[in-house]
This record gives structure tokens, sequence and C-alpha cells, in this order.
């Protein structure tokens, strides 16, 4: 048996919906025989009648119902059709989920799954990586899955837990990752892993970038370079001291993330490593991201807005011979 | 009947009881909307004098449309209310001195010193604590309502309120709209006071009534003179009966003036001599004394009395918050969320 990504968040959910009474789903054209834009939700609807709900095209009113349910009792995946669009959603994401439990000490245990990232040709506002955003403000845990098993084990994870999840989900991992079996069990959440040990330098990546990571390190293996690869796995909470440890072994860091430049996970990275294991660092550390404009349509310059494995690959040689 | 009613016909045994418990009813509610009244001025002198931080915010000319909405909710049910709902909370069950607790920011109010004022509830009792986004408790409460139905309660209803500024934003329209597609047991009512801050209705909206929208979103549709505690009385009554016997979400649009400013801060000076001189810029609880005193409901002595208890009530809640510990951020716990071991680690 071969999973794909997305499949594997199908999965996830079924189990979810199969093995408790409090879940449902709530989102644009997830339900009726459709499945979802992505086919996330294929078939759930059939299987677990009146629990998978289609919903108008409002973002903020689906997350205020999720609220309202998720403080009555209820365990609801929001899916959002595009990251993009939970803009609309900000404010009962950030000041009303966010807020409640340090506010009324009731915690607001809802999942809102945001499909991420860029494919080729989606353009502005169907290809955003919100997951530096919603990590920006309290009271939510954000996961970025970059693996088929992390997708499928963080989600079953992120609807135990009694907090706001936002769960971002890479679209163009879709697709293009496959496993052949599902875990019972994955990593603990808030605990980042290294992907590919190393001693010559670390890059800090999650979702898609690490798999453009993985790949320059292949390239720069080929030069002899040994590089480490930290997964984040969760942007929030953020594993310092796995990255923390991994620089002290290397002494060099680089952090790649596909959101925008201006402030955001690899700025964090950087700030969390500059100032707490400053000692470690034989170079000034460096990050990647996408371009400060928009995200474009064309994939000529698509290509080269966000970090591409040989962009990685360049970044790192210029660190590594600094 | 009461403040509509016209006096002289000998009433039958059954219409004389049932008018005994119509003016059992509003006499209750009097009483709410005078220990609100009486309260409120309290916060407004202890803020004026310094002792509140933040803001004081009340519902002067407002107690009757809140008093009702509180009313005739039960345990079980939902209340989603607004900044000028202490009539409405009050009336709902939640404790004057909670209030006390919340603007004095005591530790051992329901928000802790964590979040102030009017932004205050107990979620777990069916009190939702608004955020101060106008429009987004709308649809929370319809997924609370939801979570009930899919537990199989019965006869419960929601309740949410709503002035006509918050009114026009994306978020009461999104929530209204859902609100009907999924047909939860919802009452939203949404009181005109006629100015939002300081912008009058017309640079608001642009609809004769806000309640011709009630057709547009799937919702049956009221309109009421906030003035007239009678009528908030009886529309709200049927607007929650009707939502709890399973008709579509209704929504309610009242009619008044506020009597005070946005916030205790606001001197309202931009409302004008001619609005001050329309029939919804009476004063509620002035109404209901005069139709006390008409109808000869109480006597000046029982009223004096009321006035006297409420004004004991109002200084033991505010003496008891004054006496309770502030919070005190060496010992504050700082982590925003349940899951303490996924704090993020932070400085």
């Amino acid at each position: 048996m071969s999973l794909t990504y997305l499949e594997a968040i199908r999965e996830a959910q079924a189990k979810l919906l199969r093995d408790d009474p409090r879940v449902f789903i709530y989102g644009q054209d997830v339900g009726g025989t459709f499945g979802g834009a992505f086919k996330a939700t294929k078939g759930l609807a059939k299987e677990f009648p009146g629990r998978v709900l289609n919903t108008p095209i409002s973002e903020d009113a689906m997350t205020g119902v999720a609220i309202g349910a998720a403080l009555e009792g209820m365990r609801p995946i929001v899916e959002m059709q595009f990251a993009d669009f939970s803009s609309i959603a900000l404010n009962q994401i950030l000041n009303n989920a966010g807020t409640q439990y340090w506010r009324t000490n009731l915690p607001v245990p809802i999942t809102v799954r945001l499909p991420s990232g860029g494919t080729k040709g989606s353009g502005p506002f169907h290809s955003q990586s919100m997951e530096s955003l919603y990590a920006h403000y309290p009271g939510l845990i954000v996961m970025t899955p970059a693996t088929v098993e992390d997708a499928y084990t963080m989600l079953i994870d992120a609807i135990s837990i009694d907090d706001p999840v936002v769960y971002c989900e890479h679209k163009y991992l879709y697709y293009h990752l496959k496993a052949d079996a599902l875990p019972s069990e994955g990593m603990p959440i808030g605990r980042a892993r290294v992907a590919r040990a190393g001693r010559d330098l670390t890059i800090v990546s999650y979702s898609a970038m690490l798999h453009e990571s993985l790949a320059a390190a292949e390239e720069l293996a080929r030069e002899n370079w040994d590089i480490e690869v930290i997964d984040l796995r969760t942007v929030k909470p953020l594993d310092t001291s796995t990255v923390l440890g991994s620089v002290a072994r290397t002494g060099r860091l680089l952090a790649v993330g596909e959101s925008f430049p201006w402030g955001g996970v690899t700025a964090e990275v950087l700030a969390r490593v500059a100032s707490e294991g400053f000692h470690l660092l034989d170079a000034a550390p460096a990050r990647l991201n996408a371009k400060d404009t928009p995200i474009p349509y064309h994939p000529n310059l698509w290509s080269a807005h966000r970090p591409s494995s040989h962009a990685i690959a360049a970044k790192a040689r210029r660190l590594l011979r600094e | 009947m009461l403040q509509t009613a016209r006096r002289g016909r000998k009433k039958t045994g059954s219409e004389a009881q049932a008018a005994a418990a119509v003016h059992e009813r509003y006499l209750e509610a009097y009483r709410w909307m005078l220990l609100t009244r009486l309260f409120e001025e309290k916060l407004a002198s202890m803020y004026r004098g310094g002792m509140i931080t933040g803001g004081v915010y009340v519902g002067k000319g407002q107690e009757a449309v809140s008093a009702a909405c509180g009313m005739f909710l039960r345990k079980g049910d939902i209340f989603a209310p607004l900044i000028r709902d202490q009539a409405g909370r009050a009336a709902f069950g939640e404790p004057l001195v909670d209030v006390a607790r919340t603007y004095l920011g005591s530790r051992l109010g329901p928000m802790r010193g964590r979040d102030g004022n009017i932004h205050r509830g107990k979620p777990r009792e069916g009190q939702l604590a608004m955020i101060s986004h106008l429009g987004a408790m709308i649809s929370v409460v319809v997924g609370s309502l939801m979570a009930k139905r899919w537990r199989g309660e019965k006869d419960f209803v929601g309740l949410t309120t709503i002035g006509e500024g918050g009114m026009q934003t994306g978020s009461t329209h999104e929530g209204l709209n859902i609100a009907a597609v999924e047909r939860v047991p919802l009452v939203v009512v949404a009181t005109n006071n006629h100015y939002a801050y300081s912008t009058p209705n017309e640079r608001e909206f642009a609809c004769a009534s806000l309640v011709d929208r009630a057709l547009g979103y799937g919702f049956e549709g009221y309109e009421m003179d906030g003035t007239n505690l009678n009528a908030c009385l009886e529309t709200i009554e049927t607007a929650v009966k009707r939502a709890r016997a399973g008709r579509p979400p209704q929504l309610v649009v009242a009619s008044i003036l506020r009597l005070a400013g946005h916030g205790e801060h606001d001197d309202f000076s931009y409302v004008t001599d001619d609005i001050r001189k329309e029939p919804f810029a009476q004063d509620c609880l002035k109404c209901a004394e005069v139709c006390i005193r008409e109808l000869g409901l109480a006597d000046d002595a029982t009223v004096r009395n009321w006035r006297d208890e409420a004004l004991r009530k109002v200084d033991e809640a505010v003496a008891t918050a004054q006496r309770e510990p502030a919070p005190n951020a060496g010992e504050e716990d700082w982590c925003a969320i349940s899951t303490r071991e996924l704090c993020d680690p932070v400085e």
C-alpha cells in the first residue's frame, strides 16, 4: 500500500470521525459527494452522515461556529479551502479562539486546516504560507507537517489537544510525497526532528522547504559538505533546544522558510540562536525566505520567488566559506 | 396592557390573573433595570474618581431591552450579551459581584484581571464572554447551539445582542446567514441606539429599517419601541418562544437613544438637540416608573424600598470586590494555552 500526504490527511480525519463522536468537519465543499477542493474529505460525508458539513463562503462564521461548538465540548475541524482565505477568519482565530483560555479558563479545542504554500500557477491568493502570522499571536499551536507520517499523526494529535491548533498542510506535498504505511504513533508534538545528520552546517526548515533543504544537502554532499537538516514540525511551540543542539555540532545556521521575509519563523529561529547560542556560532547566521512581493503566477517567476534547493545550496555555500 | 393599556373595563377572573402575572413580570423587569441603573451610576462615579482603570460602559436607556433579553432565558440556554447588557446579564443570573470584580480586576472574578469591564462571561454556564469585534459572537452562539442539538438536548435557545453599529460588520452578515442555514434556535436582538460611537444612523446604513434584513437572511423579524418595557417583554418573549419551538432564527430590532456616552470617557456632545426630542429618546426607566405609578402596580413606598435594597446590593458587591486581591504579575501564570507542555519557551 502506498499513501500520499493528502491521503494521510483524509485517513486521519476518517479515523478521528470513527473514533471520536465529538469530531465534525466544517468547511466549504467538504461535504456531499464532492469531498473538498483537494479531496481531503473525499467520501467522508457518506461514511459519516451529518458530520461533514458544507458551509457558506463565510470563513469568519465557519470558525465562529467551530469555536462555539468547541466551547460546548465538540472537537471541530475547520477546513479553509486555501490558507489564504483564512485571513477572513483571522479575527475569530486570533481574537476569539486564541484569547479564550487565557480570558475565561475554558480552552477552545478547534483545529483549523490550512492548505498552504505555493504550487505553479496559483498566484497571489492561492499560494500563501500563513504560519508566521498565526505563530505571532498567543494562544495557538501551529503545526507544519513535512512528511506523510507527520501529516497523519500530527492531525490526530491536533484534535486531541485542548487548545486551538492551526494545522498548515502544504499543497505542494499533497501528491508529491508518498509513504508505504501510516504509523500508529508519531514523535511528540513540539519536538523538532533531525531529518539528516551532518557536521558542517545546520539548515532549519519545515513543511515543503524541508524537501528543498534535503535536496540542497544532497547537492552539497557532492561537494563534500556534510549538512544537517532539522524539520521543526511545529513552528509554535518552536523546539529551540533541538536547534541549539544542532548548531552546537555544526557552528553554522541557515533557516529556510516559504513565507514572506519580514519577521516570521526564520527570523525567530535566528533570534533565538543568536541570543541563546551566540557562542556556538562560527559565522553569522543566515536565512532564506520567499521574496517580499505577492506570490507570482507564472512558473518562471514563482520558482524564483520561493527558496529552491539550488538557492538554498547557494546560500549555504556562502555561509560555509565564511 | 400596561403602558399601552386603556383603563376602566372590569376584568374577568382569568383576565385578572393573567394581568397579575404580566404585572409581576413587569415589576421584576423594572427591578433589574433599576438595579442596573444604580449599579452603573456607581461604576461611572468610581471611574470619574479614578477607582476604575480602562473604561466604564453603561446601558443607560437600553435597560428595558436588555432586561427582557435575560428574563426569558433559562439554565441550559446560551446568552452572548454585548456592551450595554448589564440588565440582561443580571436577569440571566450573573452575580453583581462578578461585575464589580471584573471592573476592579479582582483575582477572584471570572476574568481574574486578565480582561475587564464588559468583556466578561462564564462560558461553562452559557454566558459567553464577548470580544470587542462586533458580530463575532453570533456565529459562536450558532456553534454552541449546534453542539447542543448534536448532544440531543431539547428546548434550548440562544440569544445574542448587537447594535445598529455592529449590524454593519461582515462578521454579523456571515453570522446571521449561517444561523439561518443551520436553522438553529437563535434570537438576535439588535438595538438601534442611533449612534455608532459618534456616527449617526445616516452614515451607518441606508435601508429603511434594519428589520427588513430579517427577510433577506431567512429570519423572522420584529420591530419594537425599546423605551416601552412592556413592548420589550412581549416581543422578546414571543421571539424566544418561537425560536424554542423550532421556528427560523428571530431578529428583533429595538429603537432607543443611548442616554450616555459610548463609554464614560465620552461626553456625547455629538447627540443633537433634535434627536433628544424624538419619542425613542425617552428614558425607559422613567417610562416604566410612570406606568407603575399610573396603574398602581406598586406604591411609592415599595418602589423606594426596592431602590434602597438595590443600593445595598450595589454597595455590597463593590465593597466585596474592593476587599479582594488584585492580580500579581510576579505570581501570574503567563501561559496562554491549557496544554502547558506545549507552551513556547521564548521570553
